[in-house]
Order: structure tokens, then C-alpha cells, then sequence
């Protein structure tokens, strides 16, 4: 292995190579700040450019742009609520009330870090095991991935305080219902398309997340009202950048247990960057004290560090399905799967045997560049914080082209923009009666794995529903997801005996 | 200066000469095709099209390629689109395949291939039925008794929807050889990637799957391939038996097409269809086409026509009795 190592080393440092990562980092975080654009897109553009070089340099620059996008993606998310990738939702649960309170220029600064953080973790446990967890993305079925998505709504729990538990359950409902229109994978059937042929495919996440998170906000500032759940739109203020050491105390656990998390989650082929950010920002939440927990969703550093962390170190991870088994957990990895086989290169087990260089050279690179991310990220930091302080009249045209265009260019579909529009109205709607839209986003994101998985099961297990407790994973994640659910009504109620004082924690 | 200018008039003249030659044979230039793909960046359809379109300039058939992508409605969006503006889509290819004529019959969208002007079928790829190495299934003869003596515990994974072709061609296979098509039990998964993931994790015994997607990881020693639903061995698989030689009269293949507007002169879908037939014996496509694991399956024009309305009886059958049509 270690020759496996010097070798990915020598080809990953040489000059060209150096170049790829570096340029690949740069394309992926400017295009990952697009809101709209993700890593996808961001990939596909470089695939003509892959076909002329050698396949080292070729995966070298795809991953560069793959965690350049989601270093990037978080950005948006922070700045503007406009999460243009699944996986960066939870990064807006508090990154934007963190800008809101004008601390901007810090919070994008922890993201960076904990990005860089996970990323370089799970790169570690990349190269020290990569071949050997081959056999942990496999470990998974499909009752296992039910019970993993259970305890990843059970994150919703966050936004539930205040007294907000049944509007949050209400949300949570509607984006589990949004994610149900379609045709059905199960049956064939479709549902809620009312005869429209553009309804067939569903809703994609884009158009939710541009059309409830960032329209309806550059939309409501125009009215003057405030986002309700916040009570300010991002201040002008980008605050400082630096963070003190009684913070970066606080958040270091976080970032470590997330990266572990992160990886792990990444590694298996049906999960991925989004449901590890979801699982680490609630394990995070739960870990908390109860008055830390009320930081959650409000601005809180872990809050912002763990999902940050997570999804990065989910990419990593996500390279262990598809470089030693040939199987791509993503759309992006698909992507780069497709890349690979256009060089001839399979990748499964025999990758590295057959084509050490390739399979050695990836995983250094991404030493590399998560060391290159951090410094084109940190001194543009400033730079970039600095657009909220454009004058409200163009930031809020430049949101709104932005989200329009982002949607617009995945589909070229004209009726997502007038889906769009509606979606908007609806939202600000329920903005306006104090309605949350994080465990909407919550629940469509995970809707469509959740059911997916749960038929499945059903029809592995014969509509039987012992595949709950058939497969001692699937079992162990229920009874933690049981136990997050119930934890707070045991010292809600342990709480009231004790002293009559009003409770304390929540949901 | 001078020379500029010189050189600038000689263009000038060159460009007019062209156009007049150009607008002379206007009826079958074929120079310039635009690329209509039915789904977003990186699935089957775009492949196909941008591959095509690819070969076919590396190979100076033609100047020029351009490609839109237009998703939604399963590809129905883009279907509509052609029947709509036909009088400007002079130089359009609509790519599309197997799911045109199933779409069309479960009346996913209410146009057919007959609203069209079909051009050639190019490429196609066979139903593969798929196990772990380390299965006790060794031949299809085996999944065929275990799936009459209980078709509960044969179950099948597939990377698309019910009904789709990977879950039709498993079907198909189980009724030729005297099974319940109906009784099948198909695990539906999002993507062929997941599919293959859910076979190696053990939740499925088999996987019908596209052959291209199976052989690769076949080679890396990951599965192995009991049978495929081609007429005769395929090249690239040379040890893989096919059902037809086992007995069972299962020919089933997710072919890959080109489409015009209705308004196309039939001259010109000819001449469209014989560049295509050409291009197949390029080494440019044979490059692209092999990359990518497809199987030439070409029929021109006429053939096309008569090819997919076969296609559509022989689905159509399918479907109704596995109770998708009534």
C-alpha cells in the first residue's frame, strides 16, 4: 500500500497535475456559488475537457470540481438561503440566521474550515482503508437505509422549538406529500400529475429550494417584511472573519464526530452528502445541552460546523462505492463513473491493480485540494461577504435572476418557472403566518428515499413488516431514532415532577 | 491592409458560392443537424445523441452539430415540441428509444412514432439477467424452476420504474419459458447503479439490467451473466448463452433511435436515415459505440417504421397481460 501512496503522490504532485487540482477547485467553487448550479453541472462542463488528457489528470480535475462545488454550494446557502444542492440545505438552517445577524463574514469563515476539516479527515480514512470498506458499502439494504432516513427527519425536531411543534410537523407533512407527485417508482403510477406531462418527472429539489428559500425571501424584502423566523434579512455588516479560541473549542468535537459520521454515511452507495449533513446536524443537536439546543436553527456555530463538515467528508467517502465497486451512489458519481468508462478504465475491485496511478492519484489529490480550497476560499471571503452589501434594489433582482436561471438551465423547461412562482407565493404565504421552511425542505428532500425505501422493504419482505426489526442495522437505527424521538418527552416530564417550573426543552 | 482585404473578398466569394451550391440541393443538405434530446445532461439520450452528433463530425459527414436539452413528461415534452414548431425543426434529430412505444401505449403522452417522421435506429442494448459470483444460480434453467416452484423467492432488481424495460424484459424472459409474468416480483430501484448495489448487498437474487451495464462488471469478476435477450451471441460477451439457444424465443432489445418532424420531406429523413447507416461503418462511431457498450441494430427509414411497429405489438402484448394495458 505504501508503494500505492508514493506512486499516487508522484503522479498527484506533478506540475501538470498541480494545475488540474488547482483549476479544478477554482471552476468548482465559482460555479458552486451560483445558486442553481451544482456540482453536477459542474462536472458535466469539464467532461470535453477531460476527454484530451491522461485519466489520472482527467478524475483529478472531476474531483477538484466535485468538492470545489461543495465547498462553494454553502456559500449561497449562508449568504442568500438559496441552497443549490441538497446536501448545503442544512448549512442555511444556520448559516443564514448567522449572516442575519451579521456575522456573515464568520460563518462562511467555520464553513471553510469545517469543510476543510472533513474533507481532509475523510481523505485519511480514505487512503488508510478504502479497498477494505468496500465491504461496508455493501453492509446496507434497504430496510437499513428506511430506518438511517427515519432518524434523519427525526432533525426536524430542531425547528420545533418555540412552541412551533405542530407547524413544523405541518411543514414536515407537506414536504413529504410534495415529494409523493410524480410517477410512482413502485407501481408505475402516477400520482398528483393532474394530466400533466410536465408533473410526470415530479418536482425537482432545485425548484423547491430556489422558489421556497430564495424567491420567497428576496421577494418578501421587497415587501419589507422581514423573514419571519429571523427577523432580519442579512445585515450589510459582514462582521469579523475570525473566530475566537472558546469557539473553536466548542466546535472542534463537532467537526470531528461529523467527519466520521460524514464519511461513513458517504460511503454507502444509497445515502450520501445529504442525508450525512442531516444526520450530523441532528446528532449535533441531540449531543447539546438543552440550552444550546435553543441556538439550533438560530444562528448556532455547531449548528452550522456539522452539516458543513459532513457533507464533505460524504464526498470522500462516496469515492469508496465507486472506486472499488464501479458503483456510483450520486448523480455525480454517475457522472464521473461515465467519465472512466469513456477511458477505457473499469473501475471494481481490480482498479487498483490494474490502474494503481488512477486510483492512488485521486485520493492524494484530495489532500490537495482541500489545502488548495481553503486558501482560495479564505482571502475571498471577504470579497464575497461584501455582495450583501449591495444596495437591496440589485441584490434582490441579481436572487431572483439567479434562482430563475438556475432552475431554468437543468430543465429548459418554461412551465418550472410558473411552478416556481406559485411555489413562492405559497411560501410567503406561510411565511407571513410564521410558518417555518426548513422541515419542508426536511421532509421533500427525504420524502422520496423514504417511501422508495419503504416499498422496497415491503415488497423484499412480502408486505410483511418484519424488515423492521428482521436485520439487527435496521433495528439498532430505529430504537436511536425511538430514543431521539422520546428523550425530550422523558425530561420534559421528568422536568415537570421535579419542580413545577415551566419545561425546558422542547418538541 | 491590402492582403487583408483580398483575402477578406475571396472569402466573401467562396461563402456566396457555397450558399448558392447549397441552396441548389436544399432539399437534402444534411450538413447541419440540431440535436433535440428528450432528458437533461448525462442520462442514455444525451449520451446517444452527443455521441452521434460527435462521430458524425469527426468524421466530416457533417459541419455542424448543435444539441438542446428539454426534459419533462418522460420525454413527452420534447415529443410535443417537435409536432408543434415542425415548420422550423428543418434540421432536427430527436433522439429517443424504447420508451417511445411504451409511453405511447400506456398513453404517458397521447402522440406515438406515427406523429413522427421515424428516421433510423441505431444502437441498441440487450436485457441482461444478472447474478453475484458467489450465487447458487449457475444457468437460467435454475431461476426458471425456483421461480415456478415459488416466484416469491426470486426476486428481481431493476434501476427504473415498474414497467420500464428492465422490469418488461425480465418479464418477458419468465413467461417464454411457461412461468406467471404477473407473479414476478421486480424491486424497483432509482438508478441501474443502485440496482447493482442492492444485488451485491444481497437483497435481490437476480438483476435485469441493460448488458452494457452489466458486462463491465462482470469482467471485474463482481457478477456473473446467466443469459441475455439478443437473437445471437454478442461479441463483447462471447461466453454468454443467449435464451434463444436455450429454446426459450425471448428477443428483446432496448434499441436507440433518431425522430423527425412530421414536416420532413421524405427525400431528406432518406438521406438523413442513409448518414446515419454510413456513420456505423466509421471508425469514429465504432470507437464511441464500443466505449460506451452499445450494439449496432440499425434499420434505415422504412425499416424503422416496420421495426417499431413490431416493437409495438410485442410490448404491447406484454404489457396487457402483465396488466399495465387493459
Amino acid at each position: 500500500m505504501s508503494e500505492g501512496i508514493l506512486l499516487g503522490l508522484e503522479t498527484a504532485l506533478s506540475m501538470q497535475n498541480l494545475m488540474f487540482v488547482i483549476f479544478g477547485c477554482f471552476v468548482g467553487t465559482f460555479i458552486g456559488m451560483l445558486p442553481g448550479l451544482g456540482p453536477i453541472t459542474a462536472i458535466a462542463l469539464m467532461i470535453p475537457i477531460t476527454y484530451g488528457i491522461d485519466p489520472s489528470s482527467g478524475m483529478i480535475l472531476m474531483a477538484g470540481v466535485y468538492y470545489g462545488a461543495i465547498f462553494g454550494g454553502s456559500t449561497s446557502s449562508i449568504l442568500i438561503n438559496a441552497p443549490g444542492v441538497a446536501g448545503t440545505v442544512a448549512t442555511s438552517f444556520d448559516g443564514y440566521p448567522l449572516a442575519c445577524k451579521g456575522q456573515a463574514g464568520k460563518a462562511l469563515a467555520l464553513a471553510a474550515y469545517a469543510s476543510f476539516s472533513g474533507g481532509t479527515i475523510a481523505a485519511i480514512f480514505l487512503l488508510i482503508a478504502a479497498p477494505a470498506l468496500s465491504k461496508v458499502s455493501l453492509s446496507f439494504q434497504s430496510p437499513d437505509y428506511f430506518a438511517l432516513l427515519v432518524l434523519g427527519l427525526t432533525a426536524v425536531a430542531a425547528f420545533s422549538s418555540k412552541g412551533n411543534f405542530l407547524k413544523s410537523l405541518m411543514m414536515t407533512l407537506f414536504g413529504l406529500m410534495l415529494s409523493t407527485v410524480g410517477t410512482d417508482q413502485a407501481s408505475g403510477i402516477e400520482r398528483f400529475t393532474f394530466g400533466q406531462i410536465d408533473l410526470l418527472d415530479g418536482i425537482s429539489f432545485l425548484l423547491i429550494a430556489m422558489s421556497m428559500f430564495a424567491l420567497s425571501e428576496a421577494l418578501l424584502s421587497i415587501v419589507g417584511k422581514n423573514d419571519t423566523n429571523n427577523g432580519a434579512t442579512p445585515s450589510s455588516n459582514m462582521g469579523s472573519l475570525k473566530l475566537t479560541k472558546q469557539e473553536i473549542k466548542q466546535v472542534a468535537p463537532t467537526v470531528g464526530r461529523s467527519s466520521i459520521l460524514g464519511f461513513f454515511v458517504g460511503v454507502l452507495p444509497g445515502a450520501g452528502a445529504t442525508i450525512a449533513s442531516f444526520l450530523a446536524y441532528g446528532l449535533e443537536r441531540n449531543l447539546a445541552s438543552a440550552k444550546e439546543k435553543l441556538k439550533f436553527g438560530k444562528g448556532s456555530l455547531r449548528g452550522l460546523a456539522a452539516p458543513e463538515t459532513a457533507n464533505n467528508a460524504a464526498c470522500s467517502g462516496s469515492f469508496v462505492p465507486l472506486l472499488t465497486l464501479g458503483i456510483p451512489g450520486s448523480g455525480t458519481t454517475a457522472v464521473m463513473l461515465g467519465a472512466l468508462m469513456a477511458y477505457g478504465i473499469q473501475p471494481g475491485p481490480r482498479l487498483f491493480i490494474d490502474n494503481p496511478e488512477v486510483f492512488w492519484s485521486v485520493i492524494v489529490s484530495m489532500y490537495v485540494g482541500n489545502i488548495v480550497l481553503l486558501f482560495i476560499n479564505l482571502p475571498l471571503i471577504p470579497y464575497i461577504a461584501r455582495s450583501l452589501n449591495l444596495p437591496k434594489q440589485l441584490l434582490t433582482v441579481l436572487i431572483l435572476f439567479f434562482s430563475l436561471i438556475g432552475v431554468y438551465l437543468v430543465s429548459f423547461n418554461a412551465f418550472d418557472i410558473f411552478m416556481m412562482a406559485g411555489f413562492a407565493i405559497i411560501a410567503i404565504g406561510l411565511r407571513l403566518l410564521n410558518f417555518s421552511m426548513s422541515p419542508l425542505i426536511l421532509g421533500f428532500i427525504l420524502g422520496g428515499m423514504l417511501e422508495n425505501n419503504l416499498r422496497r422493504s415491503m415488497s423484499l419482505y412480502d408486505g410483511e413488516l418484519t424488515f423492521l426489526w428482521d436485520r439487527p442495522i435496521t433495528l439498532t437505527i430505529m430504537c436511536i431514532a425511538a430514543l431521539v424521538l422520546l428523550m425530550p418527552l422523558i425530561s420534559t416530564l421528568k422536568g415537570n415532577k421535579q419542580q413545577a417550573q415551566p419545561a425546558v426543552a422542547e418538541s | 491592409m491590402k492582403i487583408k482585404s483580398l483575402f477578406a473578398a475571396i472569402g466573401m466569394t467562396a461563402m456566396t458560392l457555397s450558399s448558392i451550391t447549397a441552396s441548389a440541393n436544399e432539399k437534402i443538405d444534411t450538413s447541419n443537424i440540431h440535436f433535440l434530446i428528450p432528458g437533461g445532461p448525462g442520462g442514455g439520450w444525451d449520451g446517444t445523441a452527443r455521441g452521434t452528433g460527435d462521430a458524425l463530425l469527426k468524421s466530416k459527414m457533417i459541419e455542424h452539430a448543435s444539441f438542446q436539452n428539454m426534459s419533462g413528461g418522460g420525454g413527452g415534452k420534447a415529443i410535443a415540441y417537435m409536432i408543434e414548431t415542425a415548420a422550423k425543426q428543418t434540421d432536427t434529430l430527436m433522439v429517443n428509444s424504447t420508451p417511445i412505444v411504451i409511453r405511447s401505449l400506456t398513453g404517458v403522452f397521447p402522440q406515438s412514432f406515427r406523429d413522427l417522421k421515424p428516421v433510423a435506429g441505431t444502437i441498441a442494448d440487450f436485457g441482461a439477467f444478472v447474478v453475484r459470483s458467489d450465487s447458487k444460480y449457475t444457468d437460467w434453467e435454475q431461476v426458471i424452476s425456483d421461480f415456478k416452484a415459488n416466484p416469491r423467492k426470486v426476486k428481481f432488481a431493476g434501476g427504473s420504474t415498474r414497467g420500464s424495460t428492465d422490469h418488461l424484459a425480465a418479464a418477458l424472459a419468465v413467461k417464454i419459458a411457461g412461468g406467471n409474468p404477473r407473479r414476478l416480483a421486480y424491486i424497483a430501484y432509482d438508478a441501474g447503479g443502485k440496482a447493482m448495489a442492492g444485488l451485491l448487498s444481497g437483497e435481490t437474487a437476480l438483476l435485469s439490467t441493460g448488458l452494457s451495464e452489466a458486462i463491465t462488471m462482470a469482467d471485474s469478476g463482481e457478477v456473473r451473466i446467466l443469459a441475455i435477450t439478443s437473437e445471437k451471441r454478442v461479441a463483447a460477451a462471447p461466453n454468454v448463452p443467449t435464451l434463444v439457444e436455450m429454446g426459450y424465443d425471448v428477443k428483446f432489445a432496448n434499441w436507440r433511435g433518431f425522430f423527425a418532424a412530421p414536416s420532413m420531406p421524405d427525400v431528406k429523413v432518406k438521406a438523413l436515415a442513409d448518414k446515419l447507416g454510413a456513420l456505423n461503418k466509421t471508425t469514429e462511431w465504432q470507437a464511441i459505440r464500443d466505449r460506451n457498450g452499445w450494439v449496432d441494430l440499425y434499420h434505415g427509414d422504412r425499416q424503422f417504421y416496420k421495426f417499431l411497429e413490431e416493437q409495438e405489438v410485442v410490448l404491447g402484448d406484454l404489457m396487457r397481460e402483465l396488466g399495465f394495458l387493459k
